[in-house]
C-alpha cells in the first residue's frame, strides 16, 4: 500500500510541474504581446508610451531569455508565488484563494447532486422491470450531455426566478441562491455519471458472479447493490475523478450566467483583460484540482478492489 | 468564405462515410470482384437501417438542415439577419417571425439560420484541429514506439490534466478573440483524446497478422502505414470525431456566450443567447429558441456518433 501511495504522489507532482510548463508555453510563448495588451487595457487609443512598455517588460521579466524567465517563474511558483494579477495588482495566489470558497460550495453541491441523481438513475434504470421506465430513464443522460449549460441556466432563471419567483436569479445569497446554479452545473456531470454507471452495471449483471449470487438465493435488490454495483462502480469512480476538474472549469460559465462571485468569474474577467499571471494561476489550479481528485480516486480504488494494490506491490504496472 | 467552408465539409463528409468500412475490416481487402454489387446493397442497407430508427433518421435530417442553412441560408429565410425594424421589436414568435424579434426588431429565426454558418465553421475547424494534431501525435507515438511514444504520451497526459475549458481559455487569452481563434482553442483542448484513441488503434492494428505479413514481404514502412495500419485504425478515430463534433459545438458556443467569439452584430449561436440574456424577463424567445437550435444539433450529432459506434456493425 505504501509503495502504491508513494508512486501515485510522485506521478501527481510530475503532472503538476508539466501542467505549469504547458501553461507557461501557451501564455508566454505564443505570438501576441502581453505587455502591449496590458498597457493598452482600458485605453481607447492604441498609443502607448514606449518607455512605459519597456518598464513593464522589465518588471515582468519579459526582456530576459525565455528559459531564464521560465526558471525564474517556476522557482517562485514552487513557493506558491504566482506573481501579481495585472488588473488588480493583488497576488494571484490570494486572488484565487479568496474566490475559492464560493466556487467550492457551488461545485461541491453540484458534484453531490450529480453523483446522487446520476447513480440513482443508473441503478433504477437497470433494476426496474418496467420497460417504459427503463427507456425513459436511459433517454435522459444523452439529453443531459447535449444541452448547453449556459442555456439550461438561463431557462431555469427564466422559469424559477422570473415566473415562479422561487429562487433568486443571481448573487451569492446562501442556500436559496445556490440551488439553481448547482442544478445547472450538475446536469451534464450527472448525465455522464449515469451513462457510465448504467453501462458498467449492465455489463456486471451479465457476469458469472451475479448468476452465482442469485443461485445462492440472494434477493434481487441485494444482488444488484452488493454484488453488481460494487464492481460496476470502478469505471464510474474514474469518471467522477475526471469530471471534478470539468466542474471547476464549468463554474466559469455558470457563475457568469448567475452573476455569482467566485473563481469562475475571476477567470472570465482575467481572460477578458488578458491578465496572463492570473489566467496561468487558474490553469495551474485547475490541474491541481484534477491531480488531487485523481489521487483521491486512486486511493479509494483499493477499498473497492483489493486486487489493485496487490498488483502494484508486486511491481506490476497497471496504469 | 463559403468556398473554403465547402472544402472543409467535404473533408469531413468523406471519412465519415469511410467509417462504415472499417467497422467490417475483413472485407475491405478481399471483396474487389463483388465491388459494384456490394455498393448498391450498402445504400439499401443504410436506408433500411435508418428507417428502423426514427430517432436516427430525424438526427440525420437535422444535420442536413443545419448544413443547408450554413451554405444557403436564403433557402430558409428571406429576412435580413442584421437589419431590424425598430417599430417591430420584441414581437412574440408568430407566423411572420417564427422565433420572434429582438430588441432592434431583427428577425431571430433569420439570425439563427445565418448564425449556423459561423457556428458550423468554428466547429469544423475545431474538430479538424483536434483530428489532425491529435491523430498525428497518436499515430506517430503508436507507430514509432519506444521513447517517442513515451515522450508524446506524457505530453498528452498533461494536456488531459488541465480541464478543457481552462485550456481553451488560456489559448484564447494568448491568441485573442474571434471565431477562428476560439475554434482553434477548442480544437487544441480535445487533441489529447484523439491522440489516445489513435495510438491505441495503431498499436492494435500493428500487431495484426496482415501487417506482419506485409512487413515480412518487404514492404516499406510508409506503405505498411498508409495501406494497412491507417485504413484499419481510422474507424474509432472517426467515431470520436463525430462525438467531438457535438462537444465542440457546445464548447464553441460557451466561449462565444462568454464573449470571446465574433464581434457583436455577427449572429453566432452562443452570442445570440448572451444577447438575449439581458431581456430574459420579458422576451424568453431570445434565449430559449437559439438554444434549442444548439441543443438539437448537438443531440443529432451525438445520436449519429452512437450509431457509427457499434450500432451499425451490430445490425
Amino acid at each position: 500500500m505504501r509503495r502504491y501511495v508513494i508512486k501515485r504522489l510522485a506521478q501527481a507532482v510530475g503532472v503538476l510541474w508539466a501542467a505549469y510548463t504547458v501553461s507557461f508555453l501557451v501564455l508566454d510563448f505564443l505570438p501576441g504581446d502581453p505587455v502591449t495588451a496590458m498597457a493598452s487595457a482600458g485605453m481607447d487609443s492604441g498609443q502607448v508610451d514606449p518607455a512605459q512598455l519597456a518598464a513593464l517588460r522589465h518588471e515582468y521579466g519579459f526582456d530576459k531569455p525565455v528559459l531564464a524567465q521560465y526558471a525564474d517563474y517556476l522557482g517562485r511558483a514552487v513557493r506558491g508565488d504566482f506573481g501579481d494579477a495585472i488588473s488588480t495588482g493583488r497576488p494571484v495566489a490570494s486572488t484565487v484563494a479568496d474566490a475559492l470558497p464560493q466556487t467550492l460550495q457551488l461545485t461541491g453541491t453540484a458534484l453531490l447532486l450529480a453523483v446522487v441523481f446520476g447513480a440513482g438513475l443508473a441503478v433504477v434504470a437497470t433494476y426496474t422491470s418496467q420497460r417504459w421506465l427503463r427507456q425513459f430513464l436511459l433517454s435522459l443522460p444523452p439529453l443531459g450531455v447535449s444541452v448547453p449549460t449556459f442555456w439550461v441556466g438561463l431557462l431555469l432563471v427564466e422559469t424559477f426566478s422570473f415566473r415562479l419567483e422561487w429562487f433568486p436569479a443571481f448573487g451569492n445569497d446562501g442556500f436559496q441562491g445556490l440551488v439553481l446554479p448547482a442544478v445547472t452545473l450538475a446536469i451534464p456531470t450527472g448525465a455522464q455519471v449515469a451513462q457510465v454507471l448504467a453501462k458498467s452495471l449492465l455489463t456486471a449483471l451479465d457476469q458469472a458472479y451475479v448468476e452465482t449470487a442469485r443461485a445462492k438465493g440472494a434477493g434481487r435488490w441485494r444482488v444488484h447493490l452488493r454484488h453488481a454495483l460494487r464492481n460496476a462502480s470502478l469505471p464510474a469512480l474514474t469518471v467522477v475523478g475526471l469530471l471534478v476538474g470539468q466542474l471547476v472549469a464549468g463554474s466559469v460559465v455558470v457563475e457568469t450566467v448567475f452573476s455569482r462571485d467566485g473563481l469562475g468569474r475571476v477567470t472570465a474577467a482575467a481572460v477578458t483583460s488578458q491578465d496572463i499571471p492570473l489566467v496561468q494561476g487558474v490553469v495551474v489550479f485547475g490541474a491541481l484540482i484534477f491531480v488531487a481528485t485523481n489521487l483521491l480516486v486512486d486511493l479509494v480504488y483499493p477499498l473497492l478492489d483489493p486486487r489493485i494494490v496487490v498488483a502494484s506491490d508486486r511491481g506490476a504496472s497497471f496504469a | 468564405m463559403s468556398q473554403s467552408l465547402a472544402k472543409d465539409v467535404d473533408g469531413v463528409a468523406d471519412p465519415a462515410q469511410a467509417a462504415l468500412g472499417p467497422a467490417r475490416p475483413v472485407d475491405t481487402g478481399s471483396g474487389s470482384p463483388a465491388e459494384p454489387g456490394r455498393r448498391r446493397t450498402d445504400v439499401r442497407e443504410v436506408l433500411r437501417f435508418l428507417l428502423r430508427r426514427p430517432g436516427l433518421l430525424l438526427s440525420a435530417v437535422v444535420v442536413v438542415l443545419v448544413v443547408l442553412a450554413s451554405f444557403w441560408p436564403d433557402l430558409f429565410t428571406s429576412q435580413d439577419p442584421l437589419k431590424g425594424v425598430p417599430s417591430e421589436n420584441f414581437r412574440d414568435p408568430s407566423g411572420s417571425h417564427w422565433f420572434g424579434t429582438d430588441e432592434l426588431g431583427r428577425d431571430v429565426f433569420s439570425r439563427v439560420v445565418h448564425g449556423a454558418q459561423l457556428s458550423l465553421k468554428a466547429t469544423i475547424i475545431a474538430v479538424l484541429v483536434a483530428f489532425v494534431v491529435g491523430g498525428l501525435l497518436g499515430v506517430v507515438a503508436g507507430f514509432v514506439g519506444r521513447w517517442v511514444d513515451d515522450v508524446l504520451m506524457r505530453f498528452v497526459d498533461v494536456l488531459l490534466s488541465i480541464p478543457a475549458l481552462f485550456l481553451s481559455l488560456a489559448l484564447v487569452t494568448a491568441l485573442g478573440y474571434g471565431t477562428v481563434k476560439v475554434a482553434v482553442a477548442v480544437g487544441i483542448a480535445s487533441v489529447a483524446s484523439f491522440a489516445r484513441v489513435a495510438r491505441a488503434e495503431v498499436l492494435r492494428v500493428r500487431q495484426a497478422v496482415f501487417v506482419e505479413a506485409s512487413r515480412a514481404s518487404g514492404a516499406h514502412w510508409y506503405s505498411v502505414l498508409g495501406r494497412h495500419v491507417l485504413p484499419n485504425a481510422a474507424g474509432p478515430v472517426i467515431v470520436l470525431a463525430t462525438l467531438d463534433f457535438g462537444a465542440s459545438i457546445l464548447a464553441v458556443s460557451a466561449l462565444s456566450f462568454l464573449g470571446y467569439g465574433a464581434p457583436p452584430p455577427a449572429p453566432e449561436w452562443g452570442t445570440l443567447i448572451s444577447d438575449g440574456r439581458n431581456y430574459l424577463a420579458n422576451a424568453w424567445w431570445l434565449t430559449a429558441l437559439p438554444g434549442l437550435a444548439i441543443a438539437a444539433t448537438v443531440l443529432a450529432t451525438n445520436r449519429i456518433a452512437r450509431a457509427l459506434d457499434g450500432e451499425w456493425s451490430r445490425r
